[in-house]
């Protein structure tokens, strides 16, 4: 039941998250912007357009858009957003989460290698190199958070961290929020890790493995990294504000509560992601390293902090 | 049962290798596959059966002289029967298609090589287990010199197998005769129950570690892995990489777990620190290694340096009295071990198959075998998915039960488990991280997209027997990965049969830890990706416009065609790697520019060449084989041909000998 | 980032307000169908680069295009529209048709400019191959030379239907 009431959240919402942020944007810009209903527009309009077949490209290439949307649903539905009681039992483990997305990633990069362009082979190289410097950091700051909650179950975890809110404000949980923030950001391909919205192919890292992708499966790509973001930005909240989240068996009254609190949590950080973005330009390509080995360092010492300051 | 199995299963290889020696050309491979395949089967049916608690043990004095042949099956042993029989036969009926062109030493050591491997685990005293395992280095040293006529590579690579696989040897059995001198007898169970002083129990664990962790691939042992490998033929890699280095897994945790019993926790923190080594730099070569199989062998090192880790893990565990995270990291080695043989094989011939189709290892020249060989290319997408530690792959279950394991001990293990553990979860975390970037590399550039060369363009789909032996191996993964709680019984008998305590993990469709929480269901995850799937589907079909796919061109920005050089390339595809890793890999690169004769600034020619060595072995072996050289030359000088000189070396020696006698009495 | 943060606070909002909806410029069933969302990819055909320089004050903050629901793309397969300046010359001519086809249905082509409309200045030119129109297929027309932001908006929307 949660788990649905998640998905239909994130379906629904995940695109007006992204309209929202262009809309900040917009207006720290001095712009009027297009809106927040824009990308669901734009969504709609995709799913009418003519897919295309680019000469070479065969199943790999038309799977994985599907493959990409479908991690970002099974995500939605796993993760503790709304409800603390596990909403997928036997899924919802931080690692089995991450391991999902991180599938995504690599359908897409694979749809990116299948085109066989410079441009694509080039942005699945990047996807995958960040990828594979991501995973250390989330998986050690996983570790610094379920040493409280004795487990790497999500609900577990949310669950501790609910019973005691104020806990965030141990260190421990601090540092791994400020690793898991920076994580986010690179999984999620936003600024300064990848611009978005930038034209410039030799910049790009998750657009460069698009630009073969047209109608439907475009459709599918941009809901799911808009999916992806609410996805691990709920997962943010859950973990370290876990105020007005239901607990195990309540009413559709608290229920309700906690899907108001999740889109208002989500919602904040939508934005000062996004305010953000507006006071920073992009790294280089080879400045990113360096950016995600200081996360790990902070999770190493959220780790560290957890042992030593109980 | 468990005798007789495993006895069938020794008694067929032996028919079978005599068999191929004098069958006719025509249905040699036929022959040899067929019957090793058998063979392997009666070794799962033997492993199986030892595993579920037919023990069996015999003693042959007759056959070896001194001592007699001593075997012993127990659950442990039969795990990696097992394990051993299941490569057999996706292997032996892949061989049937694919090595129709080898010669009849080939295809009769092969069942041999496949008889030692199975009598490894069985043996159960020194003396047998050295006989078995040096005949296992003999065969498999036969195999890997194979094609030792049409390539000069393959002698080298042999030259370097066969140091390293006997200094190895000469480690183990420097280590176990100690422990039989010691406890006075040389059988398991005397071992067992030998009383060492602590000096001797550290020798004998040093020792015997750094044996076993040379045929396990572990950093700094590995060095004959990444050559061996791409020389051997595939099948016989295959069986090398996910049967032979399992070996050195079972000697270790036989030897430090069951014999020894524990012992103290450094030595467990050394063997986890060098299974962390192994992983990182296994995988790291793997990710910038654009050689299909020689990535392949640096991915052994890699997922041995996993298992290692549990192992060391599992064992640090049970002398800091956390039974229950020792068994649990047991476990999960042991799952990975399985698993590992699963997708490794796979992996291993569908390269092989790759090979035959095409003649070139070199990922920068393949590409577009998606429409010309099918069948290989999905059974690749398999394996790589297995290895790449995703869900629904097998690696993750095993690598998930493995992070458990770790993230569980903080609150029980002390200082060093803390600094430990977190470091531990850190490197697998990093190189599962790099596999999935490695098998991306190799699927989607040795895959997908168009032909990089003409070879990969006249590709043809191998035949039928290569493709089963392979569909038996991805079969044997989809359970595995989405039902890996049919291994569990077996697993949880070998656990127990060298750690007290309770089963770690249970459950059917999930996978319930005992001890602490965590729970996870494969199964579950590949259901729920499925329906989530069919959901987006029917979404589309809902909103969507139902206008017809089109085909396109390329978007070529309008310019001319796309010609397959403007493709990425393995070597290009793993840039941004080797570039952050710039410091550990140290990659040699020189540009050498030709300017034209009028003057310096017109270039005429320029070459820019690359390559990535293995640094252990620059750093680590080079100086030591200089030395040895250096050696060997100046000691040129003492031969110098005269036999008055030489009379008079055995003179003195002669009384050097009898003075130091003469001293120490 | 103080100082970015004070002069955001400072200049506020630029853009002006939004003029009148204009007549629909496209093909009705074509808007229609795109509802509100239009993905341009922006050809540069031979221009001079004036059109350029008022394309991109129309996306501007003072004029904001993006507002009414277009947007520049990077891809031909991401777009909905051509945006195409300048005459078509004959380097150019391959690959604006190349451009054209890779464009998913349905798809819409602007002409924007007195060139691209008509050669203007450059009719007859030894280097051009023609008209936007005499290559690929054009639905809406923008003169001037340059045409001014304001005009590009308002065919812009006419196409977005905002």
């Amino acid at each position: 039941m949660t788990a649905l009431i998640q998905v239909i959240l994130v379906v629904a919402g995940a695109p007006l998250l992204v309209g929202m942020m262009r809309q900040i944007r917009a207006r720290l810009e001095g712009r009027a912007g297009a809106g927040m209903g824009q990308p669901w527009r734009d969504l709609r309009k995709l799913a009418r357009k003519q897919p295309i077949a680019p000469e070479g490209t065969g199943w790999v290439f038309r799977l994985a858009p599907l493959l990409l949307a479908a991690t970002a649903v099974v995500a939605a539905a796993a993760v503790p957003l709304v409800a603390t009681d596990a909403p997928l039992d036997g899924v919802s483990d931080l690692f089995a989460v991450v391991a999902l997305l991180a599938l995504g990633s690599v359908a897409l990069a694979l749809g990116g290698l299948d085109t066989g362009t410079a441009f694509g082979g080039m942005g699945a190289s990047r996807e995958v190199t960040i990828l594979a410097l991501v995973e250390p950091t989330i998986l050690v700051s996983v570790f610094a958070l379920s040493v409280r909650a004795g487990s790497t179950n999500l609900a577990a975890i949310v669950g501790s961290v609910a019973e005691n809110p104020w806990a965030v404000l141990s260190p421990v949980s601090l540092l791994a929020a400020a690793a898991l923030a920076i994580v986010t950001i690179a999984e999620t391909g936003r600024i300064p890790v990848d611009n978005p919205s930038t034209h410039l192919e030799l910049t790009m890292i998750h657009e460069a493995m698009v630009l073969e992708y047209a109608g439907p499966d475009l459709a599918l790509i941009e809901w799911a990294s808009a999916a992806r973001l609410s996805v691990l930005l709920g997962l943010l909240a859950s973990l370290f504000t876990p105020w007005g989240i239901a607990g195990a068996d309540v009413g559709p009254l608290a229920l309700l509560v906690a899907c108001l609190a999740l889109v208002v949590k989500v919602a904040v950080l939508g934005a000062l992601l996004a305010a953000g973005e507006v006071f920073m330009a992009k790294l280089r390509l080879f400045r990113v390293p360096e950016l995600l080995a200081g996360s790990f360092l902070m999770a190493l010492l959220a780790v560290a902090a957890s042992f030593f300051l109980p | 049962m468990t005798g007789s199995l495993l006895a069938t299963a020794s008694g067929l290889c032996v028919v079978t290798a005599a068999a191929a020696l004098f069958v006719p050309d025509r249905i040699r491979a036929l022959v040899a596959g067929l019957g090793t395949a058998a063979a392997g089967g009666f070794g799962v049916a033997a492993g199986v059966a030892a595993a579920l608690g037919g023990r069996w043990s015999v003693w042959l004095p007759e056959l070896l002289p001194l001592a007699g042949v001593r075997l012993s099956l127990d659950a442990l042993g039969g795990v990696f029967v097992a394990v051993t029989g299941g490569v057999a036969v996706c292997t032996a009926l892949y061989a049937i298609g694919y090595a129709r062109e080898h010669g009849r030493v080939v295809h009769g050591v092969l069942p041999l090589f496949v008889a030692s491997l199975l009598l490894v685990p069985a043996a159960a005293s020194v003396s047998t287990l050295l006989v078995a395992w040096e005949l296992m280095a003999l065969t498999s040293l036969l195999l890997v010199l194979a094609e030792h006529a049409h390539r000069p590579e393959v002698g080298k690579a042999g030259v370097w197998y066969a140091v390293m696989t006997h200094l190895g040897f000469a480690a183990v059995l420097a280590g176990l005769a100690l422990f039989a001198a010691h406890a006075g007898g040389e059988s398991f169970d005397q071992l067992r129950a030998a009383q060492l002083p602590p000096a001797a129990r550290n020798v004998v664990f040093l020792a015997t570690l750094i044996g076993f962790a040379s045929k396990a691939g572990i950093v700094p042992l590995h060095v004959w892995l990444p050559r061996a490998h791409p020389e051997a033929p595939s099948h016989v890699s295959a069986l090398m990489s996910a049967a032979m280095v399992n070996m050195g897994v079972y000697g270790i945790v036989r030897v430090g777990l069951d014999l020894l019993g524990g012992g103290a926790p450094w030595w467990w923190l050394v063997t986890l620190a060098a299974g962390a080594l192994s992983a990182l730099y296994g995988i790291l070569q793997a990710a910038v290694s654009s050689d299909m199989k020689r990535l392949l062998g640096y991915s052994t090192t890699e997922n041995m340096g996993l298992v290692l880790l549990g192992v060391g893990a599992a064992g640090f565990f049970a002398v800091s009295a956390t039974p229950v995270l020792a068994a649990l990291a047991l476990t999960a080695a042991l799952l990975h071990v399985v698993n590992h043989a699963g997708f490794k094989t796979l992996l291993f011939l569908a390269a092989g198959s790759v090979l035959r189709a095409t003649g070139v290892r070199d990922l920068d020249a393949l590409g577009g075998l998606r429409t010309r060989m099918p069948s290989t290319t999905v059974l690749f997408a398999v394996g790589a998915l297995c290895a790449s530690a995703l869900p629904p792959g097998n690696a993750f279950v095993s690598e998930w039960l493995l992070l458990q394991s770790l993230i569980h001990a903080l609150p029980a293990s002390g200082v060093a488990g803390a600094v430990t553990m977190p470091l531990a979860v850190g490197v697998i975390a990093l190189s599962a991280g790099l596999a999935v970037a490695t098998f991306v590399k190799a699927f989607g550039v040795g895959f997908l997209a168009r032909p990089r060369g003409g070879q990969a363009e006249r590709a043809t789909e191998s035949p039928a027997t290569m493709v089963s032996g392979m569909a038996v191996a991805a079969l044997c993964c989809a359970v595995l990965a989405l039902a890996p709680t049919v291994v569990l019984p077996a697993l949880t008998a070998a656990v127990s049969a060298v750690l007290a305590g309770p089963p770690a993990v249970s459950g059917q469709v999930r996978l319930q830890l005992n001890g602490v929480i965590g729970t996870i269901s494969p199964l579950l995850i590949a259901i729920a990706l499925g329906a989530a799937v069919a959901l987006l589907l029917g979404a589309l079909r809902l909103v969507a416009n139902q206008r017809a796919r089109r085909r396109a061109r390329l978007w070529d920005c309008g310019a001319g065609p796309m010609t397959p050089r403007m493709e990425y390339t393995a070597t290009s595809f793993a840039e941004p790697l080797q570039r952050v890793f710039d410091d550990v890999l140290a990659p040699e690169s020189d540009v050498d520019v030709t300017p034209v004769k009028e003057s310096a600034y017109l270039v005429e020619r320029v070459r820019f060449q690359s390559r990535i060595p293995d640094r252990i072995e620059h750093r680590l072996y080079r100086p030591v084989l200089a030395a040895t050289a250096a050696l060997g030359r100046s000691a040129r000088k003492l031969a110098n041909g005269s036999v008055h000189h030489y009379l008079a070396y055995g003179f003195a020696a002669l009384t050097g000998a009898l003075i130091i006698l003469a001293v120490l009495r | 980032m103080a100082s970015l943060w004070r002069k955001i606070k400072k200049t506020g909002r630029v853009a002006e307000p939004a003029p009148g909806r204009p007549e629909s410029a496209g093909p009705a069933d074509k808007v229609g169908e795109l509802a509100g969302s239009v993905q341009i990819r922006h050809v540069d055909a031979g221009s001079c680069n004036g059109c350029e320089v008022e394309i991109a004050s129309a996306f501007g903050p003072v004029y904001d295009a993006e507002r009414y629901g277009a947007r520049l793309v990077a891809s031909p397969r991401h777009a909905d529209a051509l945006v195409v300046t300048g005459p078509v010359t004959r380097n150019m001519e391959m690959a604006l048709r190349r451009t054209y086809e890779a464009v998913p249905e349905p798809r819409l082509v602007v002409a924007v400019g007195d060139c691209a409309r008509n050669c203007g200045v450059f009719a007859g030119a030894y280097g051009v191959a023609g008209a936007v129109s005499d290559v690929v297929p054009v639905d809406a027309e923008v003169p001037g030379c340059p045409p001014r932001p304001e005009v590009i908006v308002a065919a812009l929307r006419g196409l977005t239907g905002r």
